[in-house]
C-alpha cells in the first residue's frame, strides 16, 4: 500500500509527499501502525538510512515489529503508545542537532502530534519528511473545549470531551498538529446530518 | 517605491580607510520609524544628470527612533554610488531617505541564530545583534574580513565570547563546516557578504544536511557595470540606451518611464517586468527569478540585470 493520497482541498489540510532517503545521516524515524512499510520501502531502497538512525515503532496492533527491528538501525524501540514514546521522542529531538533527518510514517494523529514538537523546537517544515500510511482516523480537536479525539473515522463524530457533535474539517493547526472540528447543530440543536464514513 | 522621508546627515565618522558611517536624523528632529534587525532602506543620491538610489543595510539600533545609521564602504570599481557618499556627503547635508524595509529578518521561530559576515556585509548584522540582544536569545557571529581595513564592525562590535573574527590577511579563515557541525536543533544560519561566501555556506549546509527552511541570506548587490545597450518598450515604441554605469532601472527611471521598485537589489521582485522580445543574451544578476525563468528569457529584474545581443523589447 503506497502513500495516501488525499483529495484535493482547502491549502491548510497537509499532504504527505512520501519519504526520500536522504543517506547516511543522523536521523530519527517514527512510524505507527501501517507506517513500518514506509520505512521498510525507505530502508529497501538506501539502506545507508538505518546507519545512524534511531528508529521508533508504535504497532497500534500491527504486526510488523519483528521485521523493523532487523532492518538494523542503530537504535530500534517499540512503544506501546505514542504518549508513552513521546518521553523519547522528546529526548531525542531536543538533543538532536541541524542536519539530524525527521522521517514520520503512519497515521496523521502521529505525523501531527510529532511534527507539531518538531516545529516548536525551531525545526522548519521543510525538514520534516512525512508519508501517510494506513487508517485515515484524524486527530480533531474541538474548537469549543479544545479536546482532542483520536482517529476520528467519521463525520459527524462525537468529542470524546464534552459530548457535542462536531462537524469534521479539512482546516488543520500545524501549530497544534491537530484538525479543526466544529459544532454542526449549534444554530438547529439535535439536528445532526447522517454520520458517514469519512474518505481520503 | 517606498515612501520616502528628507533626512539630514549629522555624522559622517571614517570607520576604516575604505568604510564610513553615516547619521541621518529629521531635521526637526522628530522620530523616525522603527524597525527591524536586517533592514534597509534606500538613499537618493543626485550625482549630476543622474539620480542614484542605492539600498544600505541600517546598522543602528532598531527601537532607536533618534536616527538611522548607515555604514558604505568605497567601492573604485563601482558605478559611483559610494564614491559620492565618500566625497560628496558632509554633516548637514540633507538627502531622501525611504523608509526602512526588511528583506533579511531574523526567523521568529528559531531558537539559536547563526550569523555568518563576510566583509561590508557585517552590516544587516549590526541591528540584528541589538534586536538580538533585547529578545535575549542564543547566538554566534562569524565575521571574515580580508583585512582590517575592510573591516569596518571591528570598531562597532561589542566585546563578546559570541562574536568571532577573522581576518585572512593574518591567516585566520572561516571553517564553515565546523560552524555548521553540532548546532542545535533549531538553529537558523544568516549569511550575508560576497557571492562567494553565500554559495560556500549554502553548500557547506546541504552537504550537512541542512533544510533550505533554516538558512536565509543577502547578497551585497549593487547593479554591476557592464557594456552598454538598447532597449525599445512595446508600448510606446520608445528606445532608451543604458549607459555602462547605469542599471536598466535608472536609464528607465531617467526616461521617465515608472516602474515599481523596492530594493534595487534583485532580491524583492517588485520591479519585474516582461520581456516582450529578446533577440540575445539576458545577464541576470538578480536572486529572484528561478533557473527555469532565467532560462525563458521572459521576465528582467531591471534593478541588476543587463543584456548584450540585438534587440531587447519590453512590455512597457
Amino acid at each position: 500500500m503506497p502513500n495516501t493520497s488525499f483529495s484535493p482541498s482547502i491549502e491548510s489540510r497537509p499532504t504527505y509527499a512520501g519519504l526520500v532517503p536522504q543517506g547516511s545521516a543522523p536521523s530519527i524515524m517514527i512510524a505507527d501502525a501501517e507506517g513500518a512499510e514506509a520505512i521498510m520501502d525507505l530502508a529497501e531502497r538506501d539502506a545507508a538510512v538505518l546507519d545512524q538512525a534511531h528508529l521508533i515503532y508504535i504497532p497500534k496492533g500491527a504486526k510488523f515489529g519483528s521485521k523493523l527491528a532487523e532492518l538494523g538501525a542503530k537504535g530500534y524501540h517499540e512503544e506501546a503508545s505514542l504518549d508513552a514514546a513521546m518521553t523519547l521522542i522528546n529526548r531525542l529531538l531536543g538533543s538532536a542537532h541541524m542536519g539530524t533527518q525527521l522521517y514520520l510514517a503512519g497515521s496523521e494523529g502521529m505525523m501531527g502530534r510529532v511534527s507539531a514538537l518538531a516545529l516548536s523546537l525551531g525545526l522548519p517544515l521543510d525538514a520534516i519528511q512525512m508519508e501517510h500510511r494506513g487508517s485515515i482516523g484524524r486527530p480533531m480537536q474541538c474548537v469549543h473545549c479544545k479536546g482532542v479525539t483520536q482517529d476520528v473515522t467519521t463525520d459527524p463524530f462525537t468529542c470524546s470531551h464534552c459530548g457535542l457533535t462536531l462537524f469534521v474539517r479539512d482546516h488543520f493547526s500545524r501549530r497544534l498538529g491537530v484538525f479543526q472540528a466544529v459544532c454542526v447543530d449549534a444554530e438547529t440543536p439535535g439536528v445532526v446530518p447522517e454520520i458517514q464514513e469519512i474518505t481520503a | 517605491m517606498s515612501k520616502q522621508m528628507m533626512l539630514e546627515v549629522t555624522e559622517v565618522e571614517p570607520l576604516t580607510p575604505l568604510v564610513t558611517r553615516f547619521r541621518f536624523e529629521h531635521p526637526e528632529k522628530a522620530p523616525l520609524p522603527i524597525f527591524s534587525g536586517g533592514a534597509h532602506v534606500v538613499v537618493e543620491m543626485p550625482d549630476g544628470e543622474m539620480l542614484r538610489r542605492n539600498a544600505y543595510s541600517l546598522i543602528s539600533d532598531p527601537n532607536d527612533a533618534s536616527g538611522y545609521e548607515i555604514a558604505v564602504r568605497r567601492e573604485e570599481t563601482g558605478r559611483g554610488g559610494s564614491r559620492y557618499m565618500h566625497s560628496e556627503v558632509t554633516p548637514g547635508t540633507r538627502m531622501r531617505i525611504s523608509v526602512p524595509t526588511n528583506l533579511f529578518a531574523l526567523d521568529p521561530r528559531a531558537r539559536k541564530h547563526v550569523l555568518i559576515a563576510g566583509g561590508i556585509g557585517i552590516t544587516p548584522f549590526l541591528s540584528h545583534l541589538r534586536q538580538l540582544d533585547l529578545l535575549q536569545q542564543p547566538f554566534e557571529l562569524h565575521y571574515a574580513a580580508r583585512s582590517r581595513d575592510e573591516a569596518a564592525g571591528l570598531k562597532l562590535l561589542p566585546k563578546s565570547a559570541r562574536i568571532h573574527v577573522q581576518i585572512s590577511d593574518e591567516g585566520n579563515r572561516m571553517d564553515l563546516g565546523e560552524i555548521l557541525t553540532g548546532q542545535p536543533i533549531g538553529t537558523h544560519v544568516y549569511v550575508c557578504g560576497p557571492e562567494g561566501l553565500i554559495s560556500a555556506v549554502l553548500d557547506v549546509a546541504a552537504r550537512h544536511g541542512w533544510p533550505k527552511g533554516a538558512l536565509h541570506s543577502e547578497a551585497f548587490a549593487s547593479p554591476p557595470p557592464g557594456k552598454p545597450f538598447t532597449v525599445t518598450l512595446a508600448k510606446s515604441g520608445r528606445t532608451i540606451e543604458v549607459s555602462a554605469s547605469q542599471s536598466l532601472l535608472e536609464a528607465l527611471e531617467a526616461a521617465k518611464v515608472e516602474i515599481d521598485w523596492s530594493c534595487r537589489g534583485g532580491a524583492c521582485g517588485r520591479c519585474e517586468t516582461k520581456v516582450a522580445a529578446c533577440d540575445g543574451q539576458i545577464e541576470h544578476n538578480d536572486h529572484w527569478l528561478s533557473r527555469d525563468e532565467r532560462a525563458e528569457q521572459k521576465k528582467i529584474m531591471p534593478c541588476m540585470s543587463r543584456f548584450t545581443g540585438a534587440a531587447l523589447v519590453l512590455d512597457l
